[in-house]
């Protein structure tokens, strides 16, 4: 039976008393063949290729194919035992910029659930699985959380910039991402809820506007915050807060601010920041740049 | 919708769509043409156009029609790669065209005594549709088996083509045909859940009214 919103989910994960991920599975091996442990087998090696791109990210600057951004998720790593935020919240979040800087070097990432927002559920997972001891097999199963909860998102809104602006990237990664914390905290499947709802009501909104058309300004910060963001939800509903609005429908509004948002304010690089003045001028920088890439190729093939 | 199409796919950034989407379209052409080429012809429309660089989708255009898969760590030196092969490539960068697609890509690549054009756009998640095949309107993903036959538009090849695949217990996903005009030449796609065999060229072709067949396996 296919499952397709958060609360026939949750109500299946507490009727048995399993975790989200054991649902997930089961729903997963039943809708394409794999077997379950086919099924954690692809996603350990997904989550490999994760911890690959973040060490990559964390241990040098890797400048961007543009040159625009590089070296972020390195910057803050060394800020991770002084700087105000906390080491969990830091760690988690100069992850997340590594594997954006690693996705804007045309280096190797997995999209979770787009390339945009590939950063914040490994920096989230690796920091939480790491600071509370979990084994890897654990880690992939809140990976497999992130999966459903992404899958819930993708039916009943969307997880495009260029249908829902950053919320329906970003937006979605986070809540994914603070649902498997909670899972990996212990929480319930409930908690696990109410923490992806109170993610996405955070970013609720957020459009999509990267300078130049590129997958790195405002992006890799944005990733950042996402991981952040996901954690402090994780967090709420630990501590027993609680979502107002049901899961559901703060998706289901999700959507529906993505729609109505101009196309301007969706991955078009012609509003928000990517509209400013020196965004503007970094664009012509770099269109010019291409043009004398373009002629050295040309020469270059002679 | 699956879990790994969420978390997934693997790939080199930074854009599913203008990254991973155009290596794909490269694999798709260079294997919709089917045979050894030595020149590319790369037109790239829209935001395919105005962003490439930045994105690397010339770049990973050019892997694909290397043969690189979308997630391949040697993409970003697909320009030296293609160098050192004895492949011409020529890019064309389109300003904007409103009738197509925002990311399009036109690959024509060229053989001895023919050439063949594809035109394709990228979906985003790194999903792409072949929208044209030399001038034939099409629409097909490459996420299944595709039998691409290009035929007479006349009666009985289709059912000929249908019941070779009956025989060989090959099941079809789905079929679509285009032609130019009535009686002219026309093409069809077939998607299939199994792996048509290797004699299926050979053996199709030889119908009079088959003049290529080009089968993508996945």
């Amino acid at each position: 039976m296919s499952l397709y919103t958060m609360k026939q989910i949750i109500e299946a994960a507490e009727e048995k008393g399993v975790k989200i991920s054991t649902v997930a599975m089961e729903m997963e091996s039943k809708e394409s063949g794999l077997s379950i442990d086919e099924i954690k087998k692809r996603m350990t090696r997904y989550y490999d290729i994760m911890k690959n791109a973040v060490s990559h990210g964390i241990n040098q600057v890797i400048p961007s194919v543009s040159g625009l951004t590089g070296g972020e998720g390195f910057r803050l790593w060394q800020e991770k035992d002084k700087g105000l935020s906390g080491e969990t919240i830091l760690k988690a979040s100069s992850r997340a910029m590594a594997v954006s800087n690693v996705n804007a070097s045309m280096g190797r990432v997995v999209a979770a659930p787009t390339a945009g927002s590939c950063g914040i559920i490994p920096g989230v997972l690796m920091t939480i699985g790491e600071r509370l001891g979990k084994s890897e097999e654990e880690i992939v199963d809140a990976l497999i959380t992130t999966a459903v909860v992404g899958k819930v998102i993708a039916q009943n809104a969307t997880v495009a910039g260029s249908e829902g602006g950053c919320q329906a990237e970003c937006g979605a990664a986070s809540a994914m991402a603070a649902a498997a914390a909670v899972e990996l905290s212990g929480g319930t499947p409930s908690q696990a809820g109410h923490a992806a709802a109170i993610a996405i009501k955070g970013v609720m909104g957020l459009i999509c506007d990267p300078v130049a058309g590129l997958v790195e300004v405002p992006c890799i910060k944005r990733n950042s915050f996402g991981a952040a963001q996901a954690i402090l939800a994780a967090d709420m509903a630990m501590s027993g807060i609680e979502s107002i609005i049901p899961v559901d429908e703060v998706i289901k509004a999700m959507g529906d601010v993505g729609h109505a948002m101009p196309e301007e304010l969706k991955e078009t690089a012609m509003g928000g920041i990517a509209a400013s003045e020196t965004a503007k001028k970094l664009e012509k920088k770099l269109l010019k740049k291409d043009k004398i890439h373009e002629s050295t190729f040309k020469e270059n093939l002679e | 919708m699956n879990l790994f199409d969420i978390i997934g796919p693997v790939m080199i950034g930074p854009s599913s769509s203008h990254t991973a989407g155009a290596a794909r379209l490269g694999k798709l052409a260079r294997n919709i043409f089917g045979e050894e080429f030595y020149k590319a012809d790369i037109t790239l429309y829209n935001s395919f156009s105005k962003t490439a660089k930045g994105h690397g989708t010339d770049k990973a255009i050019v892997a694909g029609i290397l043969g690189m898969e979308a997630d391949d760590e040697n993409l970003k030196n697909a320009f030296e790669l293609i160098k050192k092969s004895s492949i011409e490539v020529n890019f064309d960068f389109q300003d904007s065209n409103r009738e197509l697609h925002p990311n399009t890509a036109m690959i024509k690549l060229y053989e001895k005594e023919k050439s063949m054009s594809i035109t394709g756009c990228s979906l985003g998640g790194g999903r792409v549709m072949i929208q044209d095949i030399d001038g034939f309107k099409t629409e097909f993903t490459g996420e299944f088996n595709t039998i691409i036959s290009i035929q007479r538009d006349k009666p009985g090849i289709v059912a000929y083509v249908a019941s070779y695949l009956a025989q060989e217990n090959i099941n079809i996903a789905q079929m679509k045909l285009s032609r130019k005009s009535k009686g002219d030449t026309a093409l069809m796609i077939i998607e299939t859940d199994e792996i048509p065999p290797k004699s299926l060229k050979t053996d199709l072709e030889k119908h009079e009214g088959i003049y290529k067949i080009v089968l993508s396996t996945i």
